[in-house]
This record gives structure tokens, sequence and C-alpha cells, in this order.
């Protein structure tokens, strides 16, 4: 960390390495101090974000400290650096080099010749030492060990014993930095080898991670088997689409297809880790329902292909003179957003313009506009709090890389981390957080009590708007403590949409439209006379506002109307309304759309994400000769065929015209509190129903990824020990949750949950309250044994 | 003379007297003798064997090791020899071939041991014959044949796919896909363990 807060003395050491003088702060390792004077030792187990572990021995140099030599070469990766420390390595001490090389030849002894059919190949790191730094002969005769192999250890991850060199990065990864200590180095001797435990697969949410510090061909992807050499694919620096962590990202594309993607390294992000979603999910891009090109549903009702002037005249035709909104839902970039925003306010001539496609609330418009855009709470925070609060935010399921940083905190300083929520999670038992227990839908009266410090940072997820009076509870906290307060989406769109003014109250840059000075700035800079000044609607205000006949039309970005509150009501207003759907796949919405316009997915196009921190996520397009184009730039065509040109030809251009435009820095909206609320009453096989999206799930982003769904966590109802006595069920037993709109039958899972609570996952398979329930959290539901 | 031997820009003057003449020393006709000795050259020849041949009716065989198209080998029970490991696609000078590898599953086993090559085409408009690609296989599943009649009428044509590359199938040889010879492994079939289909390979086979 080099920020000033964590700047402090460090005592430095002087050593000499290979004869030269390099000064490094003391700890450090031998291998890093080296790394500095660029010199290169080999190894395999080492990791800089793993602990030392010393256990291919492959990176021994000689070492002598105050003149007295040590007998041995030493593993220069566990050895931290000491005053008057001198360091022979393979380029000056011949006996470093012998070392090396023979504990090489060892590591080649058993390990297979199976290179031209090895994914590695090519960037491995075993081929390229034993060619720098190994003998050009062998000298171990002889049958080599071998494995059945590949073994799946995951649904997405091949484990090739017979190549394995026992480094431990895997098992210390997924021991250190995931908590998830499902693979362990089983046997001894030359049958050492990675296994999983006999009843539990490795079903980890970071297992990608492991393959990727494989320096070996041990650990492969099984989706990426095969595919390709590494000489064959183009990679592009890119941004994770799935979460609002922010990812950075490679993408690796073969002839126009991503064959895989790889977490990149950010320290003050993700570090160098990503979750499997954000490393598998990409195969919707490619998928048989994507939209090719432009429709137009026709006078007998069907979608019918059509070209682009014809689509854009009849998307014009619906729109022009009528009273239209604009869903842009959480995926864009920031230029997109940008867009939706511009088009909203100078071609549709309306603020009704929301980005959240879930379920949502007036106290959290008001949050998001008082509190949250152009907030900066960051990483680091984390890294410097005392006390992380998590109120409505499951991270391990919402934002995996949070939890990854949660997680170092905790294990590095024993980080404190509070929860309130209804239910115990896996993510809490790893952080050993403190969990307060409350019924859904009476979180609010629970914070009052927390005792927090200014150092203290609050994590606030986006479920807090399905319980009434918690944001407010939330802000009070940190007022009264002084404590930082984030909110964290679960998209990666939504802080991009609210910063770019995607946003009924909000015109870009986090300029108020309430206030006229906001509104005569934003004007100017567009160059128009006026923008409209009536505030505007809600996303489910507008679903209200067609079935009443106050709003005839809809432009909708990438949304499913599964997610908004009750779907089917949703979904009849937008079969009345007069819909343009700017999407990149067939899905709910170009069901009832009367002009679909096909855009570019993330792998196609340039763009930007903003994280929850509000840190800028730039990236650009891994297939570089895509037909689609951006939103952006059709809703600048769109906007010309109205008559009302927004002047947003280009991605570029929007960026631009962005970041001219600059932050607010007049007054922010005020934020009025909402009363605390409470939770529902319930008696007898009654119970409150409490629910989030699992990581993996039925998410349409992760749709053609059979490897990935393998890793899925089981479909499951939690209720607590006290009802599970009074229901007479058993961890097991099957559950049916009903109310009078529907019902779903899961199997049971006794756990730590308030008990009047039951809990069942948002978007997974059979288990879809939103829709099926029209319920998802605080309302009353009957839980009966099926 | 001329101080220069470019010729003369059109549209200047092309007089004649601006040229000069270059005297050469050139030999006048030798003697008799001297003439008649390139003659009898001319004439010992016509009793001579023709070095030429009557192409295409007449075709030369080649050197044994001449570099022609590329085979595709198979092993003697009919399996593919490539594992679609792409060597001679990164060792090609020319990046005339293109290599995707696939899984070998127990449906649909194409070479022995785990991977096959999916896709294979050389491109026979960029291949300068080095011969490269064959040093880098890994298991002799490339090697190059004498046949040297690569011309066609367009650019398509010229790039060979899997099915024009493969060997044809010998006496004792099966059309993959079909499994493994029973009881033998990749190993195996490298070290030459393998020497004919087995009948049980017959029964599965497509």
């Amino acid at each position: 960390m080099t920020t000033q807060e964590n700047a402090v003395a460090v005592e430095m050491i002087t050593v000499v390495i290979d004869g030269f003088e390099v000064t490094v702060p003391k700890g450090t390792l031998v291998i890093r101090a080296a790394e500095k004077l660029g010199i290169q030792i080999p190894r395999f187990c080492d990791h800089p974000l793993l602990d030392p572990v010393g256990a291919c021995r492959q990176c021994l140099v000689d070492i002598e400290i105050n003149g007295r030599a040590f007998p041995k070469p030493q593993a220069s990766c566990t050895i931290p650096v000491e005053p008057n420390m001198i360091v022979k390595t393979q380029l000056t001490s011949p006996v470093a080099d012998k070392a090396q090389k023979g504990v090489m030849e060892l590591l080649l002894g058993n390990h297979p010749l199976d290179c031209p059919v090895c994914d590695k190949g090519g960037e491995c790191p075993l081929q390229n030492q034993a060619m720098t730094n190994g003998n050009p002969q062998a000298r171990l005769g002889g049958v080599k060990r071998t494995f059945e192999k590949p073994i799946n250890i995951s649904s997405q991850v091949l484990l090739d014993r017979e190549r394995c060199v026992l480094c431990a990065r895997c098992t210390r990864f997924s021991e250190q930095i995931a908590s998830d200590p499902f693979i362990t180095l089983n046997e001894r001797g030359a049958l050492q080898q990675v296994g999983i435990y006999e009843n539990d697969p490795f079903k980890s949410y970071f297992s990608g991670n492991t393959i990727q510090i494989c320096p070996v061909g041990a650990l492969t992807g099984a989706s990426y088997r095969f595919r390709a050499r590494p000489f064959d694919l183009v990679s592009t620096p890119s941004a994770c689409e799935h979460c609002a962590s922010g990812c950075d990202m490679r993408t690796d594309v073969r002839r126009g297809k991503t064959l895989r993607r790889l977490a990149g390294d950010d320290p003050e992000v993700n570090q160098e880790w990503n979750c499997d979603k954000g490393r598998w999910a990409f195969k919707y891009v490619t998928s048989q329902n994507r939209i090719t090109s432009p429709m137009v549903r026709n006078a007998e009702g069907e979608l019918v292909a059509a070209s682009w002037p014809e689509a854009l005249a009849a998307a014009a035709a619906g729109l022009v003179g009528k009273r239209a909104g604009v869903l842009v839902g959480g995926r864009p970039t920031l230029e997109d957003a940008y867009g939706y925003a511009k088009f909203a306010r100078i071609a549709l001539k309306t603020n009704d313009i929301d980005f959240r496609a879930r379920v949502t609330s007036d106290e959290e418009a008001n949050f998001l506009a008082s509190h949250v855009v152009g907030s900066a709470v960051e990483y680091r925070h984390i890294d410097s709090a005392d006390h992380v609060l998590l109120i409505a935010f499951e991270p391990e399921e919402e934002s995996p890389i949070v939890f990854l940083r949660l997680n170092k905190n905790f294990k590095k300083r024993g980080l404190v981390v509070t929860s309130v929520a209804s239910k115990a999670s896996i993510a809490m038992d790893k952080l050993k957080a403190n969990f307060i227990k409350v019924a859904p839908g009476a979180e609010s009266s629970a914070l009052a009590s927390i005792a927090l410090t200014a150092k203290s940072v609050i994590l606030l997820g986006e479920r807090a708007s399905e319980s009434a009076g918690l944001i407010s509870a939330a802000i009070a906290l940190a007022e009264k403590t002084g404590a930082k307060l984030a909110w964290i989406p679960r998209r990666a769109g939504e802080r991009g949409a609210l910063e770019a003014g995607a946003f009924s109250t909000l015109l870009p840059g986090g300029r108020p439209v309430a206030d006229t000075a906001a509104r005569v700035d934003i004007a100017a800079a567009w160059g128009v006379s006026s923008l409209p000044t009536v505030a505007g609607r809600s996303g489910s205000a507008m679903i209200d506002a067609i079935h009443s006949g106050d709003l005839d039309a809809l432009v909708v970005g990438g949304i499913d109307s599964a997610d908004l509150p009750d779907a089917a009501d949703a979904q009849a207003a937008l079969k009345k309304a007069f819909v343009v759907s700017l999407e990149i796949a067939h899905s709910s919405i170009t069901e009832v759309a009367d002009v679909v316009l096909p855009v570019a997915a993330v792998t196609e196009k340039y763009g930007t994400f903003i994280n929850w921190e509000g840190r800028k996520r730039t990236f650009t397009a891994a297939v570089a000769d895509s037909l689609n184009r951006s939103d952006v730039r059709i809703l600048s065509a769109l906007a010309d065929a109205m008559g009302e040109s927004i002047m947003l030809g280009t991605v570029t251009a929007a960026a631009r015209e962005f970041a001219q435009l600059g932050q607010w820095d007049g007054a922010r909206a005020p934020f009025t509190p909402v009363a605390a609320g409470s939770a529902a009453k319930t008696s007898g096989t009654e119970a409150i129903i409490t629910s989030w999206r699992r990581l993996l799930d039925e998410g349409t982003l992760q749709a053609g990824e059979d490897n990935l769904a393998g890793t899925r966590r089981p479909t499951i109802a939690v209720i607590s020990p006290q009802r599970a006595g009074a229901l007479g069920v058993q961890s097991g037993d099957h559950l049916r949750i009903s109310n009078s709109l529907g019902s779903i039958t899961l199997p049971a899972l006794v756990e730590d949950i308030h008990d009047d609570a039951v809990w069942l996952p948002r978007n997974s398979v059979g288990s879809t309250p939103l829709q099926t329930l029209n319920a998802v959290h605080g309302d009353v539901v009957t839980v009966v044994k099926a | 003379m001329s101080n220069s031997l470019e010729p003369k820009k059109s549209g200047a003057a092309a007089n004649v007297d601006d040229v000069s003449f270059v005297e050469v020393d050139q030999p006048g006709p030798g003697s008799l003798a001297a003439q008649s000795k390139g003659f009898w050259v001319t004439f010992r020849s016509m009793f001579k064997k023709n070095l030429t041949v009557a192409y295409p009716d007449v075709k030369a065989p080649t050197e044994e090791r001449f570099h022609g198209r590329h085979q595709l080998n198979r092993h003697p029970d009919g399996l593919e020899k490539c594992i679609g490991c792409e060597l001679c696609a990164w060792a090609c000078p020319a990046d005339a071939i293109f290599v995707e590898g696939a899984d070998n599953t127990p449906d649909n086993q194409m070479s022995p041991g785990e991977r096959y090559g999916k896709v294979y085409q050389i491109n026979y408009l960029r291949c300068v014959f080095c011969g490269l690609c064959i040093e880098a296989c890994p298991t002799r599943a490339l090697t190059m044949t004498n046949e040297y009649e690569l011309a066609d009428s367009s650019r398509e044509k010229l790039i060979f796919e899997k099915e024009d590359l493969l060997a044809p199938l010998r006496a004792g040889m099966l059309q993959p896909p079909h499994p493994m010879y029973p009881g033998m492994n990749d190993t195996n079939y490298y070290n030459g363990d393998v020497t004919s289909a087995h009948p049980s390979q017959e029964g599965s086979a497509k």
C-alpha cells in the first residue's frame, strides 16, 4: 500500500545479491529482493499473494550472513532478508546453479512428456524454466509414475496428477485466499497428489484461480481444454461485466470467439484473483439466442427481420410525440448509460428513466441521489477499517471480490465483520462475522446499537431497498459514528448508470433534476434550450403509469421482466405499451417488443464500467471485427430518426462529452429519512420470506456454460431448528413455501436463521420466489412439510 | 560518348546524331576448325538420350526425399496419429497451417489418447515446403509425400482440409472413430505395439 494513511516508517535493510546492493523493507523475501534487481530466480511454489511454503525447492541460492555461510543452498522464497546478508544466485554461484538443476531434474523425473497435448504448453513455467535452468539431458531413465488422467475435481476443474509438481499453490489459495479448503495434498512421497475429500467436490466460487496460478498443466479448465494454444490467442485487457466488484480481466479470443478469460492484475481492486462467474460465464455472447438483425413487429403481430433504416423508422414513428420512458437495466456501460440519459431528456423530453431493474424503493432513490453519486469509498478503506458492517449484503454471493478483500483482512489482521441479516451464511462463517439476527423487515431497528468508529466501513447491499427505513437507519448510524458508508449494487452497470444520469432524479455527473442551475448547466452543454423539469418516474411507477394510461411507450435496455417486482404485471404492461428493445439476445422483453434493435455484447464493444467504489474500469473490444454496435450509437441513430439529435455517434464521443461535463459541485439532493419498518406478524406455519441471489444461478449471462453450472450451490429452503421441530422436518425433507399466488417445493436445510424467517435462493433452478410468489423479502408465506 | 547509359526520356529530341556508340571489343569470326567444334557438339547430342520428359503425359519420379504435399498418417489400426497439438502450426514460418484440437470421447475416439485434431488445414498458397512442420510433429503424424502437382484454379481449392490430407486406409485399418486397441494405451501406440486393428474395434466402429 502506498497510500498515506498506510505509510508507516518501515525499517529498510540492504543486502548484496550477486554483487549488487539492494535496499528493501524488513521482512522482504530474498527472492523478492532479487526480483527488484531484475534477477530471476526460478520458482514454482512461490506466489507473492500466498504465504511462503518452500515446497518445490527450485529457488535454491547460496546465502551468507555476517560472513557465515549456510552449509547448503537455501530456498530463497522462505528466507527474509537480514542485515549483512550476501546472496549468490545461480548466476554467480555454481553450487546454487547445480542445486537448481538437480531439483529440476528430479521434478522432471516423473513429469510426463505430454507437452504436445497439455493446455499449459507454451505458457508453462515448468517448460520455460526447464529450458533456462535445467539440464539439457535427463539422467533418470525408467518408467515414469502414471495416474489415471484427467480426473474432475469439480465440473469445471480437471486434474492431471502426473503433471503436478506439488507446489501447493492451489491448496494454499483455497485455504488462505478463498477459505474454501476443499482440496489438499494426499499421500506421501512419489504418490503425493492433490485430492478432494470423498464426498466434497471442489465447489468453490473461486476455483478458477487455482488453474491460473498452477505453474504446470496439472489443473486445467474443462471448458478451455484442448481449445487453443497460447500463440493462437489474441489477448485484450478487459473489465468484468458480471458484478460491481470491478475486476480487471484478460480476454483471450481465437478467430472471433472468446475462448477464455483470466483475472487481470490490479493490486488495488481484484489483486490477481477473480470469481468463477467472471472467468467462465462468457458463452452467452455466442449463444444460439443472439439477435442478429433488427426486427419489427408486423401487422400480424409477428417479429420479422428488418433493415436498420426500416427498424429505426418504425421505432421513431412509435416514439415521436408519445409519452415515453426508458428502462435502462443494470448492465450498461457508462457511455451507453449516458446515451440513454441524454436520449430520454432530449429525444423523449422526459425524466422517466430508471436503471434499477429490481425491487426498489423511493428511499433508495433518495439515498442514491443524496449519498452515493460521486462518493468514493474504496477497497483500501476496507484494508484500513477497524470494523466492517454488512447490511443486506452477502459479499460472497453478491460481490465476490469484496468478500476476498474482507477475508484477506480477516485472515491477516483479524478484521471484525458484523452482518445484519436474517440468515447466517457460508461467508459469515468464513469471516467469523458477528451475526446480528433480525426478522426480515425489522433490520433497521438493529442498527442503532452497533458501535462503530470513524475508521469503520458500512457496506450496504442493493437489497437494503427491500426493508423500509433500513437505508435511513444506516445513514443515521454513519452520521452518528463517522463511519464510511458505501453502496454495493450487484450488477456492473448500476453505479455507472447513476453517475451518467440514467436516473429519474439525476442528470449526468450527479446534477439534481430539481436544481435549476444543474439543468441550465446540462442544457447549455447539450445545446438545447431547456430540459424537462417534471420529476421522473421510477421503473415501477412507469409500469403503473402504463396501466393507468399515463405512459404510451418504453425504450428498454438489457432487462428481464422476471427481475421486476410483480413480473406478470410488468410483462402485461410491456405488452400494452409500444416497446423499443435494445438487446443482445431473445428475452422476455423481445417477446413483447414492437421494435428490437440488436446491440453489442461486452466483448464486442468499447466502454467503461464504474464499480462500487466509483472507479472507472475501461475496456476495449476483445472481438475486434464484430458488426454489432454499442447502445449509445444506436440510440444516437434513433434520435436522428426522430429528428432530435443527441450527437453521440461513437462510444469515444460519449466518453469525451461525459468527461467534459464533470462532477456537480453544487448542493446534493437532501435525504429525507423514512420511518423504520417492522417485521410482519406470523403465526403457526406462517413465515417471513427472505432471499438473495446466488452467485451461480439461472442468471441470463451464465447461459450456455454447463461446467460452471455444475458448481452451483444446492437449491434449498432454510428454516430454523425451532421451526423444523414444530413442523417435524429434518434437513433433506421437502418444504412447500406458498402463498395465494403459487408455491415452491424445495429440500429443507435446518440452519441458523431467524425463527420467523424462511430463506430460499432468488433465481435458482426451481426457486424463483419473485416470479412464483411475488415475494422476496419481508412478505408472509406459508411453510409446510411437503 | 554520352555520360549516361540511361534511355532517352520520351519527348526529348531523338536525333540519331545525339547518340554516340561505344565500341566493344569483339572477336572476329574464328577459324573453320573452331567453328566446326561447335557444330560437332550439336551433332553429337542428336544421338544422346533425352533428359526431358513429355510432361504431363510422362511423369518423372522425384527424389525419394522430395518435399511434396503433406500427409496425415494413421496408426496401423486406422486411428489418426495427429493429436491436434498445433506444434506444426507453431513451427510453420509461413503461417500456412491451421489446427484446432478437441477431446476424444468414448463415442468419438479419433486418435489414441485424449486429444485429436478436429480441424486441420494447410494453405498451399503459403506453404514453402520447408519441412519444419515435419520436424516439429511429435507423433510422426505429419509427413510429406512426393506429390508435387499442386496447382488449381482458385484460392479456396488450395486450402487442403483434413480429409484431403489424411492417408488412405490400408489393409487392416478401420475408419475412425473407433475405440483404441484393447489393453493398449497411447504410449503403446507410439511405441508401435499396435500392428493392426483388433476384431473388437470393428464391432464398435461407426
